[in-house]
């Protein structure tokens, strides 16, 4: 399975929950596939999807899913000691590790090759690390969110992207429709 | 007047309630007071631009936040401060340890002190500069000021303000 069909597939467990989706396609395709208000669109700032929703889950008490990439990761790996040292229990880290940097021509990240995301992770101090194939996504994701406990879901999946438009709406539109959504 | 004090009692007056750190030698006393106030949640993060992520979320959660870090960060966080804070219009009291500036013992401190004010400047981030002690009475009205125009703002406090770095 690709991102797309995996957002797909967990669509309907997203819209119920506040995300903060990942810069380029991961945003592109949540915004096409199901646009809620209760979604954060990021359109540029590469990396900061994970300090994003920890930042929120944080500051208010519904459940935030962070979906993220292997690329974005690696990009800002200091983000997993801080997620590792204070724990969020409405919080969910979803890594969609396709091993490659998809939005820029799918150019081979170190997680697809020596580098496991996961190991990285409980290395940090994450104590629930989840990893997953694509088409458990929506299992594994269900299960976090009924746990109430902050998780760290590593979905292990192919490569590819489909062609699709960007986001045209604008920034403070998407930030104040999204506050609106989250003090609801 | 004890500096840290004051600073976080005007950041508790603001509302403020979610900061985030990165060390700088100079501020060791504020993130010590900060950490220690039950008002304030405290997050150090490991580099800038993660600590304006935070920011961010903690903003769109409803708390009003603020980052502490040293002048080297601009260099850091330029991006962040085009295509987050400013693009999507947030608010992020910026309070910078201003290393480089005069008092400064270490002279590689000194080449990013240089393009400080001038990148603030270019990124039209409106910047105040705290060189006397004195000066920090403007800080509550800097903050009040902040919130209201949903913008990030620097506050650059120097050696001198904090009473020497180094020479004392």
């Amino acid at each position: 399975m690709i991102r797309s069909e995996i957002l797909r597939d967990i669509a309907p467990i997203l819209r119920d929950q506040l995300v903060i989706c990942n810069i380029g396609l991961p945003s592109q395709e949540l915004h096409m596939i199901d646009d809620q208000p209760t979604n954060f669109y990021m359109l540029g700032t590469m990396g900061l999807s994970s300090s994003i929703g920890l930042g929120l889950a944080l500051s208010q008490p519904k459940t935030v899913i962070s979906i993220d990439g292997d690329g974005s990761v690696l990009t800002n790996l200091g983000t997993l000691p801080t997620i590792a040292n204070n724990v969020a229990d409405n919080y969910i880290l979803l890594i969609i590790d396709n091993g490659s940097y998809g939005s820029t021509g799918d150019q081979p990240t170190y997680a697809g090759k020596k580098t496991k995301l996961e190991k990285v992770a409980e290395a940090c101090g994450c104590e629930n690390v989840v990893v997953c194939g694509g088409k458990d996504t929506g299992k594994a994701l269900q299960a976090a969110i009924d746990s109430k406990k902050m998780t760290v879901i590593v979905v292990k999946c192919d490569s590819g992207n489909i062609k699709l438009p960007v986001i045209t709406m604008d920034p403070v539109v998407i930030r104040d429709r999204f506050m609106k959504a989250v003090s609801a | 007047m004890n500096i840290d004090k004051k600073i976080t009692d005007d950041l508790v007056a603001n509302g403020i309630s979610f900061v985030t750190t990165v060390p700088c030698k100079q501020l060791a006393g504020v993130i010590e007071e900060i950490d220690a106030r039950d008002e304030i949640f405290h997050i150090p993060s490991n580099k800038e631009d993660e600590g304006m992520g935070l920011c961010a979320g903690a903003f769109m959660g409803g708390k009003r936040p603020a980052i502490i870090m040293q002048n080297t960060a601009i260099g850091v966080t330029i991006n962040t401060l085009a295509t987050l804070i400013q693009y999507y219009r947030m608010p992020l009291p910026m309070l910078i340890s201003y290393r480089g500036e005069l008092r400064e013992p270490v002279a590689c401190q000194v080449e990013m002190a240089i393009h400080t004010k001038a990148l603030l400047a270019e990124m039209n981030v409106p910047t105040y500069h705290f060189h006397h002690q004195r000066d920090v009475e403007e800080l509550d009205a800097i903050l009040k000021y902040t919130f209201m125009c949903n913008k990030p703002v620097a506050i650059l406090t120097d050696a001198n303000f904090w009473g020497g770095y180094g020479d004392q």
